[in-house]
């Protein structure tokens, strides 16, 4: 016979031999758990969603100048960091657009055509509207990031960025 | 964890039923405003004379063993904690059990709720809140060669119940010519 019936081992008086969970403690943290998921969840998917649609505010640049750049022509600049490939295109005599040079698909450089007034991207034939840089064809999933472009007299100047 | 060498004293010789010591428990921070210490007269009509009841803090806590909630622990350094709230049932078996009639059933919280020496703050290495503020020493926190130092009885912690006897964390001081503190319940009752 041991010393002690077994159900005391269930029910030990030292808290450091107590390893029992009640039922209430561990639907407790059931809910706990879910709760914090549920609002990590709410605040990364509301972040992200403010971050797509917001405008982002970078220091103003000047890119190029009116007289340099002839209607269809396009010419590469970088905004806002020295490693951030952007494409200026003249649409026509007063138009004037510019988005990230990265495709949204694989990050392949994008090219402007002028006979199908797109931006193609040749890695996987993705073409993008000049006009607002939305997807035409091809796999890229988002449109691309346009860059603020602002015309004072015979300068074009990079403002911000959307996207 | 509680320094070993720090215990708790109780000199019911000294105490002069001043009432200090049940209104600081009750600001002890996990206490929450309820005090939970009283004191009692030894025999109110022959004397004012009173006596502080603290948790001694058995060795083999009766209230623990007797609880069928499983909600009164004992932590590593020998204290007995206060009932767990979830666990609590409110039954008072503990109340029954307790040789020293330390325990008391709160009807507000139905909870049982009993001295845990100030576990927040002796953990910490702090005194009790009572010993904090006792005037005449009765209720004393310290090392045991301090206590030995100032005082002329002597710390027992065993106390004979009928045949049973019941060893406790904190300390009674008694004549220096007591041993173990014989308790006779059924005189006391009659």
């Amino acid at each position: 016979m041991p010393d002690s019936p077994a159900w005391k081992d269930d029910f030990p008086i030292a808290w450091t031999d107590d390893h029992f969970v009640t039922r209430r403690e561990f639907t407790k943290s059931l809910v706990l758990v879910s709760c914090a998921t549920f609002a990590a969840n709410v605040a990364v998917s509301t972040l992200g969603a403010l971050q797509e649609s917001g405008q982002h505010r970078y220091p103003e640049t000047q890119v190029a100048n009116t007289t340099t750049l002839a209607v269809g022509g396009s010419r590469v600049f970088y905004y806002p960091g020295p490693h951030d490939p952007c494409l200026l295109v003249r649409i026509d005599s007063e138009s004037f657009v510019a988005f990230s040079q990265s495709c949204t698909h694989l990050g392949c450089p994008v090219h402007f055509q002028s006979e199908t007034r797109s931006l193609y991207c040749p890695c996987h034939e993705g073409f993008f509207s000049v006009e607002d840089g939305r997807v035409l064809a091809g796999p890229p999933p988002r449109p691309l990031a346009r860059i603020l472009i602002e015309k004072r007299g015979q300068e074009l100047w990079a403002t911000g960025k959307i996207g | 964890m509680i320094d070993p060498q720090m215990e708790f004293f109780i000199d019911p010789s000294r105490c002069i039923g001043c009432q200090a010591c049940y209104h600081a428990c009750a600001e002890c921070e996990t206490h929450r405003g309820i005090s939970m210490i009283h004191l009692e007269y030894v025999d109110r009509t022959e004397s004012p004379q009173t006596v502080p009841v603290v948790c001694m803090h058995c060795e083999d806590p009766a209230c623990a063993k007797v609880c069928p909630a499983d909600a009164i622990k004992k932590t590593s350094d020998g204290v007995v904690q206060s009932a767990l709230k979830p666990r609590c049932i409110g039954c008072s078996n503990c109340v029954l059990a307790c040789p020293f009639g330390v325990p008391r059933y709160v009807m507000d919280f139905d909870q049982m709720m009993k001295c845990d020496m100030c576990y927040d703050r002796t953990s910490a290495g702090k005194r009790p809140m009572c010993a904090t503020v006792c005037p005449s020493g009765a209720l004393a926190y310290g090392s045991r060669d301090q206590i030995e130092r100032q005082r002329q009885m002597q710390a027992r912690n065993a106390f004979v119940f009928g045949p049973q006897i019941v060893r406790t964390k904190v300390q009674m001081m008694l004549p220096a010519e007591e041993g173990e503190l014989e308790m006779d319940v059924e005189a006391f009752m009659q």
